[in-house]
């Protein structure tokens, strides 16, 4: 909303003084929000009321020019050459006379131009820098009229250079503030200032035959509905400039007077209107739903399918208006009007609310009734407009107003006078809450007990007890309320999961890895680019119905393809070592029954909330890591080492163990890896069975080269929820008994996973076993093609003696012995 | 020299003589300061500390003396051998420092040689930026609460009394998902965790809420579809907007200085009444010490009490949120949203892994 300070000043008496920057604060402490404040460009120099004598049209030039004689108040007039042609002699002008600056620096001197002495410029409302209107230049007036001001007279103040518009956020339960009646009544309030109601005023009762035969057929959603007529009016009649000035300044395209009237009464008492030409109106008019296969040709050209919700505004034609948010075209006033029906109706919020959304016409009008219009204002905004269309169009008011009038009356609430007290902190006395929400508008009795308190008609916003406080809490002030700090009761802290992200998190970066959270938007091109099969429940997405780019219109079902675009947009950086991470939720698709959604009069019934929660579908969260070039850089201590599977593999274990808990891998095979690349990472089920939580390793060649990426880039991803929550760990007993270093190196197939040969080792070992440890791996010649060596280091020892030679030797020989059994492996030298 | 039953003769046993004993010292403290390194140092040795060393040998003339006489001469080459193996031992120390000090000197590096063989990590800002603010809380007492950010549409608006048809629901700017009737939504803020937490728990209820929330904004330099918020809820008998402001300036307070304090603007939230927003006073920031606009707090709506279950009659409840990628802008001075949502590494690096 745009509050031309001018027009506020019209309505209340701000003090002599006042400051911009005092309206400013006191918006901000009244919860208007200050957006911004639009500041005239300063204009300096001569600036006064000129009178054109004559007129000299030039010719032979490109466009039309005219040459004029004005009447600044000097002794001659000044010649003039001006290129606007909406004016004639005699009318009343702004001229700036050399030496004055307009907006921009522009400094106007007397120049010869089209072969004639400019000795000024006849100024437009642009130029001015008080309006964008440039079709013309300002005309203020006809100067026969004695109101029009006399040559000569400054002419800073006429065109209200001075004036600024302060630019307001009103939040929607403030719908009374998207109006001058509603923000002087705020700022009354606010400065504690006299201020006059605009639209304290009556409907002349008119005589004769109703102005129109009108039926609502829906009162729920129409519970009033006012109308004039008028005829005789001036279809050429121009708005004036003060109305078109602070409709330019509020942001509103000057049409025509008609138009501009009920646009201007909407701006002043916060009704919208709508204006038909009556002639083309047929028959009576009905307020009613629409029917199945009915159509409106809108304001705005547009052909629409009206839905059985639809409030129509209907004559025998069939509709002719969509109730409360657009005129439709057929009654459009025109160039040719001169019979008029003024419209100003009481329209449901919730049901504008839904026509406004379904035909996507988030009109002026629609804004307001959906934030509730004050219902006593339709007979007020007829009169104001009659009254303006009288004065500056000729129309005359023909037959007795119409009003259908259906309201009942307002509920008052009951409000314990002590209950601001309670909830703000600040011990308001009953008198200063009877005073504040009388002050809102309120009507309040009461003596003993709670009070009863009637909202204003402009406030439908205030319905409960908590509303009635808010106010009171509002006009007292916020700076008042102390500041105390509540002690809550013990708690516990984070919970395993909550503290266990946090490691991981803290793990990987402690590790190198740099966190790095994206979007979790995808298209199918992503998913495509991993190479997932058609048949993988990473393709199963939910899919969002207004996504902001439509190639990525559903949620992510694995990190990867946002964790790998954040890798590739640094590496089109210039960066070429990268460890990246993300930890977050996962969105998996799939069919769920849609969530109920209950009413909200009280908490919904078990079964309900059940449902509710059980729609809501799981949202694990992953942790998925990117490498590409070097893993340890090349330097001073030797050459780099390149970033590999093994990171990957690393990375996993790094989370693993943040988490406290143990992971086995074993070659795994799924995209968007490398087939023999690609580690499956299991725990412990809760079963005693292994459970896949995640993989890791090398990417698909494949992979990297559709997603352009370095050759060899690895990656790892892992579910986070699906680890086991580690119990308390027991604490082991240390033995200070000599240990026994066992080394042994086993040649076995180079397809036996190192792994399986180690859990032989453990399982074999037995107690005495503390640690084991592949030290080495080696194919070559001296193992033969087809089978590798690999070394462990054994530590052996007893928890409460030193080992005897025999002891030792039998762990030895057990070892060998199953390790040569289930691997067919050879003891190496 | 004196044979062992050779009678006494203080002029034969001249080795037991103080004049002797004197220059066997002198002689051994000379020879083992001459010696430039250990080498040298152990061959002169056994001269005189060795079997055939005259302080050594004067110790087997003692014998030969009369009792009387013994005790004197005793001590004098007691403290002549006392004396030259003192001598010995200190110039041992010293060659051996020194020996040392060169083999030191030799091993000596360059500590000034880069150190990075492995890249920094970091955690992104946000996340600590979150964490910190949540231990302000848990500090206090609070638990941290969670909840999905693909949410059930009626947990997001209809239990915060943001009604179907409300303008406040419109103005949400809500990501929708498919099916139309799927009842689900992106939560556009963390408050529909405030209704689950009261729809599972009961008063008193003091929880912080962090989390991912979305908004259909396209990303520029000030704003971003994806962003995050901390929203904070207390229920219990008695609570009033007091409370609520201690909260907020505590808050502002640990992190952003013991002279910050907020300001709170008139507001609307269909889900508190009354409704604030919230400037905090920020003296650390990069243009100034100055107001910044930070978050939106009330108090909880009785509407919303009802139905999540809460008796309004008994209990009352205030909800504040924040916003983590403003708080991150003014605190470290971040112009551009987009450095804090692209991923690059040099952003992020800058953080550490604890901010």
């Amino acid at each position: 909303m745009r509050v031309p300070i001018g027009w506020l000043a019209e309505h209340v008496d701000v003090p002599a003084g006042t400051t911009v920057e005092d309206l400013d604060t006191a918006f901000v402490r009244l919860g208007l929000e200050v957006e911004e404040i639009h500041r005239p460009e300063p204009v300096t120099g001569p600036f006064v009321v000129g009178r054109v004598l004559e007129i000299e049209e030039l010719t032979g030039f490109k466009k039309p020019i005219r040459y004029t004689q004005v009447d600044v108040g000097e002794e001659e007039p000044r010649g003039i050459v001006c290129g606007a042609r909406n004016f004639t002699a005699g009318d009343a002008v702004v001229v700036a006379l050399p030496g004055a600056v307009l907006p921009g620096g522009f400094e106007i001197a007397a120049r010869k131009t089209y072969d004639h002495v400019s000795d000024g410029m006849i100024c437009s409302v642009r130029e001015l820098g008080v309006g964008d209107d440039h079709a013309g230049i300002l005309v203020l007036g006809d100067s026969s009229d004695p109101a029009t001001p006399a040559p000569g007279t400054p002419a800073g103040a006429l065109v209200g250079l001075e004036d600024v518009v302060i630019e307001l956020a009103v939040t929607p339960d403030r719908g009374y503030c998207l109006s001058m009646r509603g923000i002087a009544r705020e700022m009354g309030t606010g400065l504690g200032v006299d201020w006059r109601d605009p639209g304290a005023r009556e409907l002349p009762a008119g005589s004769g035959e109703p102005a129109w035969q009108v039926l609502v057929e829906d009162a729920d959603r129409c519970d009033r509905f006012s109308m004039v007529a008028l005829e005789g009016l001036d279809p050429t009649a121009p708005s004036p400039w003060w109305m078109r000035r602070r409709l330019a300044q509020s942001g509103v395209r000057s049409i025509s007077l008609a138009v501009d009237v009920t646009n201007y009464v909407m701006l002043e008492l916060g009704q919208p209107m709508h204006a038909f030409d009556r002639d083309a109106v047929i028959g009576p008019i009905v307020v009613r739903r629409a029917r199945a296969g009915e159509r409106l040709t809108t304001l705005d050209g547009a052909d629409r399918a009206l839905h059985a919700d639809d409030l129509l505004i209907t004559d025998d034609t069939g509709p002719i208006g969509l109730a409360a948010v657009m005129g439709g075209a057929s009654t459009e006033i025109g160039n040719g009007t001169t019979a008029v029906l003024l419209e100003a109706a009481h329209w449901e919020p919730t049901g504008v609310a839904r026509t406004a959304r379904r035909h996507r016409l988030p009109s002026e009008a629609a804004k307001r009734f959906e934030r509730g219009v004050d219902p006593e204002m339709t007979t007020a905004a007829l009169a104001r407009a009659a009254e303006l269309l009288a004065e500056y169009g000729g129309a005359r008011v023909v037959g007795s107003p119409v009003d259908v009038d259906t309201r009942g009356p307002r509920p008052a609430i009951a409000l314990d006078a002590a209950r601001p007290a309670q909830v703000a902190g600040v011990p308001y006395t009953p008198a200063h809450v009877v005073e504040e929400l009388t002050a809102v508008g309120c009507t309040v009795e009461g003596d003993d007990g709670p009070l009863r308190v009637t909202p204003p008609s402009w406030r439908p916003d205030l319905t409960d007890p908590a509303d009635l406080v808010e106010e009171v809490v509002r006009l007292s002030g916020y700076d008042d309320i102390p500041s105390v700090l509540p002690t809550a009761p013990p708690g516990r802290g984070l919970t395993d999961a909550q503290r266990r992200r946090r490691a991981i998190g803290r793990a990987l970066a402690e590790a190198g890895y740099v966190e790095a959270p994206a979007y979790p938007f995808v298209g199918e091109k992503a998913l495509d680019a991993l190479g997932l099969p058609p048949d993988d429940e990473r393709r199963s997405v939910v899919v969002v119905r207004n996504p902001l780019s439509e190639e990525e219109p559903a949620l992510r079902t694995t990190l990867l393809p946002g964790l790998l675009a954040t890798l590739a947009r640094n590496l089109s950086r210039g960066q070429r070592d990268l460890a990246l991470f993300e930890h977050g939720a996962v969105f998996p698709g799939g069919d769920r029954a849609p969530a109920p959604l209950p009413g909200v009069d009280r908490r919904p019934d078990d079964a309900t909330l059940a449902a509710l929660l059980g729609a809501v579908p799981e949202q694990p969260w992953h942790v998925a890591v990117a490498l590409t070039g070097q893993r340890e850089a090349r330097g001073w201590w030797g050459a780099g080492r390149p970033a590999e599977w093994a990171d990957a593999v690393e990375a996993a274990h790094r989370v693993a163990a943040a988490a406290g808990v143990a992971l086995t891998v074993r070659a795994g095979d799924r995209a968007p890896w490398h087939p023999g690349r690609c580690a499956e990472l299991l725990v412990d089920g809760v079963d005693g069975a292994l459970r896949s939580v995640g993989f890791a390793g090398e990417l698909h060649p494949r992979v990297c080269s559709a997603l352009e990426l370095p050759a060899r880039t690895s990656v790892m991803e892992l579910d986070v929820d699906a680890l086991p929550l580690a119990g308390v760990p027991v604490g082991p007993s240390i033995s200070a008994f000599p240990p026994v270093y066992l080394d042994l190196a086993f040649v076995v197939g180079d397809r036996v996973p190192a792994a399986e040969v180690e859990a032989s080792i453990r399982e074999s070992a037995g107690d005495l076993l503390e640690d084991v440890r592949l030290f080495d791996v080696y194919a070559g010649p001296q193992v033969g093609a087809g089978r590798r060596s690999l070394a462990f280091a054994l530590t052996l020892r007893a928890p409460d003696r030193t080992l005897s030679g025999e002891e030792s030797t039998q762990v030895r020989e057990r070892v060998i012995r199953s390790v040569q059994q289930a691997h067919e492996a050879e003891l190496r030298g | 020299m004196s044979g062992a039953n050779d009678p006494y003769d203080p002029k034969q046993v001249a080795a037991l003589s103080p004049e002797a004993l004197d220059a066997a010292v002198a002689a051994a403290v000379e020879a083992f300061g001459g010696a430039g390194d250990l080498a040298e140092l152990a061959a002169v040795r056994p001269a005189h500390l060795g079997d055939r060393a005259p302080v050594l040998l004067a110790r087997r003339e003692l014998g030969a003396l009369p009792p009387a006489a013994r005790s004197d001469a005793g001590k004098r080459v007691n403290a002549a051998r006392v004396a030259v193996t003192e001598a010995y031992e200190q110039r041992l120390a010293e060659l051996e420092a020194e020996r040392d000090a060169r083999a030191l000197a030799e091993e000596r590096v360059d500590v000034t040689l880069p150190w990075d063989r492995v890249p920094r990590g970091a955690r992104h800002p946000l996340t600590t930026l979150t964490e910190r603010i949540a231990d302000v809380f848990v500090g206090m007492g609070y638990e941290v609460a969670e909840g999905p950010e693909l949410e059930a549409e009626w947990l997001n608006f209809d239990a915060l009394n943001i009604g179907r048809d409300h303008p406040a629901r419109t103005m949400m700017d809500t990501f929708f998902v498919a099916p139309e009737d799927s009842g689900l939504v992106l939560r556009t803020h963390t408050s529909p965790v405030q209704a689950r937490t009261m729809l599972s728990r009961t008063p008193p209820i003091y929880v912080v809420a962090p989390g991912r929330v979305y908004r259909t904004d396209e990303l520029d330099a000030t704003h971003t579809p994806v962003f995050h918020q901390v929203e904070g809820l207390a229920v219990d008998r008695g609570l009033t907007m007091a409370h609520l402001r201690g909260t907020l300036d505590h808050l502002a307070r640990s992190l952003f200085g013991a002279e910050a304090i907020t300001r709170w603007r008139p507001s609307y939230f269909p889900f508190t009444e009354p409704s604030a927003e919230f400037d905090v006073w920020f003296p650390e920031h990069r243009d100034g010490p100055r107001w910044v606009e930070w978050g939106g707090c009330g108090m909880v709506n009785p509407r919303v009490l009802v139905a999540c279950g809460v008796d309004p009659e008994e209990y009352s409840g205030f909800a504040f949120g924040v916003g983590i990628e403003r708080a991150l802008q003014f605190r470290s001075g971040v112009g551009d949203m987009r450095d804090i949502v692209e991923g690059d590494v040099r952003f992020t690096r800058a953080f550490g892994v604890e901010y």
